[in-house]
This record gives structure tokens, sequence and C-alpha cells, in this order.
């Protein structure tokens, strides 16, 4: 009991010590594996704070453009990482790849229509495809890519119901608003209870997460082992439970 | 030169922009200038209540809203389930689904403007009106109405203009399709959210516009300020 206490005690100490808020800005497909993995570094680093932000990756780089304090960003595409590099957001030599993903079209669980695979897309009865914004949501540029490789974009654009995330895509889904929609693996994983998996579609470039420090962040410092931490085999067990592949 | 120029998509949001401002406003007048009369006119139990309960969508948060409509007129919603299966009607990502939202955001403008016009409505003028022998809902028409109608449009214009700046329920309801239900304001977000910094310059500038013109419009109609005017 006194040793717990004295723990308590020693524990406070520590936190009023170091006490860092890493602000993490994420993409939306990671909201449940990150929110486990900085769960996971706040009890090894007693004193860490980890906050983070989830959206679309796009909006998430504008953000830290126009100044958001943010110490680190993981974006579900290399398009939006490019973009924050191109702007000079990185500090030097942090951008790493730490995980990767699939491409998945999903229906919802009572779905009456026989989707199968892209191709059926075509279909006159299906009305609704919901898909990630292209000019702003990595999802949606690995769709666009997929479907103009099958020459499917001018047939399937017209259904198009853009989503703000890939998390937006998957509710509309689950709710049956929509008759199918593209999301990754790791999301239709989230409510396999509401959606049904009816293929995997091959994109164009892999599906591959990066992750980089942002020179500007005030606990740059903290947030660089953080990117560690996403990194070393603890961060990727996590990842992997919920499905996402080695980068 | 000028369909290039119509063709814009700043252009089609404002026109979309427009005609769901309009619907939702008509919408609003109908329903505000009638239950406006009842609330001004008639006693009965639970008045004020009556006029809480439809004045609270000026204070939810939209996405309070947005959920609710979704509940109600999605696929699987209580109204929505039952138009689709008798009409074949959904209205989740259509332009009237963004109607909706905007005509129950608006709709507490135009019920206070109007309730208030028609409390300042002498009624030994209608009463006049009756003796002479004109039917109740002449009298609304041709006294009650005339009298209260710098109110009642005061009302409207805000309505308008409020459902011009409608965002989070409309996009919880109507989604996002440029063309189709991609509204100025949320055409605004996109082009933040996608970093496209010069159209979203031109959005703003347009909605302000076109807000200010809207507002100087009701300013001038505000009853009691120059009633001889």
């Amino acid at each position: 009991m006194r040793a717990l206490k004295l723990g308590v005690v020693l524990m406070s100490v520590a936190m009023g010590a170091s006490a860092a808020e890493i602000t993490v800005s994420a993409a939306a497909s990671l909201t449940n594996a990150f929110k486990e993995i900085g769960a996971a570094y706040e009890k090894e680093h007693a004193g860490d704070k980890v906050l983070f932000n989830f959206a679309a990756s796009d909006p998430l780089v504008q953000q830290i453009a126009k100044g958001a304090p943010v110490d680190v960003f993981a974006s579900a595409d290399q398009d939006a990482m490019d973009k924050a590099d191109t702007l000079k957001l990185l500090a030097p030599a942090s951008r790493r790849n730490f995980a990767s993903n699939s491409l998945v079209l999903i229906t919802p669980m009572a779905a009456t229509l026989a989707i199968k695979g892209i191709a059926d897309l075509q279909q006159a009865g299906v009305a609704r495809v919901t898909m990630g914004n292209p000019a702003s949501v990595p999802v949606g540029r690995y769709t666009k890519h997929a479907l103009e490789q099958a020459k499917l974009w001018a047939a399937v654009e017209p259904k198009a119901i853009y989503g703000a995330s890939v998390r937006q895509s998957l509710d509309y889904v689950a709710r049956g608003e929509v008759d199918a929609g593209f999301v990754y693996a790791t999301d239709a994983a989230v409510m396999k209870d509401k959606v049904k998996v009816v293929a995997t579609v091959p994109t164009e470039t892999p599906v591959s997460y990066p992750i980089a420090v942002i020179a500007a962040g005030p606990q740059a410092a903290a947030g660089r082992k953080f990117a560690d931490y996403v990194l070393s085999s603890s961060g990727q067990a996590i990842l992997a439970k919920y499905g996402f592949g080695r980068p | 030169m000028i369909n290039s120029f119509l063709a814009e998509p700043a252009w089609i949001a404002l026109r979309l922009s427009l005609k769901v401002a309009c619907w939702a406003t008509l919408l609003d007048l109908l329903f505000g200038v009638a239950l406006g009369y009842l609330l001004a006119r008639k006693r009965f139990p639970g008045r004020e209540l009556l006029d809480a309960l439809l004045t609270l969508p000026m204070v939810m948060p939209p996405t309070v809203l947005g959920y609710y409509l979704l509940v109600v007129i999605g696929r699987h919603g209580v109204i929505g389930a039952w138009l689709q299966r008798t009409f074949g009607i959904n209205l989740i990502f259509t332009w009237q689904a963004a109607v909706i939202a905007a005509a129950v955001v608006a709709f507490p403008l135009v019920l206070k403007g109007a309730r208030a016009a028609f409390e300042t409505v002498d009624t030994q003028l209608e009463q006049a009106a009756r003796v002479l022998g004109i039917s109740p809902f002449g009298v609304f028409l041709r006294v009650t109405l005339p009298l209260a109608w710098r109110g009642v449009l005061g009302g409207a214009l805000l309505a308008f203009a409020r459902s011009m700046g409608e965002f989070g329920a409309t996009l919880m309801v109507a989604g996002s399709i440029p063309g189709k239900t991609q509204t100025l304001s949320i055409a605004v977000y996109e082009a933040v959210q996608a970093g496209q910094d010069d159209s979203a310059n031109l959005l703003v500038i347009i909605t302000s516009v076109v807000c200010i013109a809207v507002l100087i419009a009701a300013n001038k109609l505000t009853p009691n300020r120059n009633p001889q005017a």
C-alpha cells in the first residue's frame, strides 16, 4: 500500500518534471489503432500525453501549413505527405513508412443488390457509391486511380457520394444510405456487423502510410519519440492487431 | 464567354444555394405565417411550449438537427422508410434534403417575425372588417396580413440569409455532390479542405456579397423604424 502511494507521488513528480503534450495529426483510418498506440505510449512514458487530431490527410496538411501546433503527422498516402514536404513542414530525414493497408469495396450488410466486384457498380440498380473526395482524401485518390485503370471511372463518377474522410464513407454504408462504398480493409473491420466486404480492389500504387515529425512542432523532440514508438515492435504489434500490414 | 462563366463551379454552387434558400424560405413562410398567427391570436394550453419547441432549431447545434433529420428522413428513418416504400423516394443526398435542412434551421426566424408582426396589428381593425361582412379568411388576407407584411417579410429575408449560410445539417443529410448538393457554404469547406485557396476566396466573396445584400434589404423592411415610409 505504502509502495503504491510512493509510486503515485513519484509519478506525479515525474509528470511535473517532463510533461510533454504531443499533438499528433493522423489520417482518419488510423483512429482506432493510434488511440491504442497513444495509450500504450503514455504508459511507457509517464508524464507524456498524446493528443490526437483525426481527419482526412489533406485537410491535416492544410491545418499544419496554416500554423496548427502539431508535432507528428501520419498520412494515408504519399501524396499528402509530399504536399507537406513541398511546403517544407517536415523535420529533415524524419519521414518513414510505418504501415500498409488495402482498398476494399463494401456494401451494407442488408444489401439486396448483387454487387460482387467493381464491375457491378455499372449496373443501373446501383445509384450511389461513396468514396473519399479525391481532391482531399487519400482513399478517394486510390479509388479514383483504381477505377480509372479498370476503365470504370466514367460510369461510377456520376454515382459518387464524396465523404470528407474514409470514416464518413464507412458511416454512409453502415447506415445503408448508399449501395456500396470504398474504404480500407481496416475500416471495414471496425464495423464488421454492419458492412460486408465484397472485393479487395487492386490499387495502382500500394496503400502505404508515412509518418513524419513536424519541424515547427512545439514538442518536436517528444514527437520524434512517439514516431519511433509507432515503428517499434510494440507499435507495430498494435497496428497488426487492427489489420494493418508491415510498411 | 458568358456560358463558360456560368459553368464555373462557383456559379453552379451559387445557383444551387439560391434555389435551396428560395424553396426553404417559401416553406418557412407557409408554415411560419400560419403558426405565427396561431401563436399571436389563439389562446390554448401549451402555447408557449409550442413556441419554444418551434424556436429550438435556432439554438440547437446544426449537427444535432442533422442527426435528427438523418434518423427521421434517412432510408431507415421513420418518414424516410415510409417514403421509400410508398413512393420510392429517397431524400438523403438530394437537393430536396438540403431544402428541408435549411427550412428547419431558418424556420424560427420567420415564426418569430410573423408572431411579433401579428401581435402589433390592432384587433379593432379586424373586428371592424368582420362587422362589415368580410369572412374571417378575407379579414386575414385583406386586413391582418397587409398590416403585418413588413415584419413577415423581414423575417423571411433573415430566413433566406440563414438558409444561404446553412452548413452543418445540410452536409449531414445532403452530402457534398458537386453540381447536385454542393451549396456555396459546402463548396467553401471543400475548397479549404483541399487547399484550393483561390476558389475559396471567390466563394467567400460571393457568399458575403449576397448575405450583405439580403441583410440590407431585411433592415429596410424592419417594422416600426419608419412606419410611414
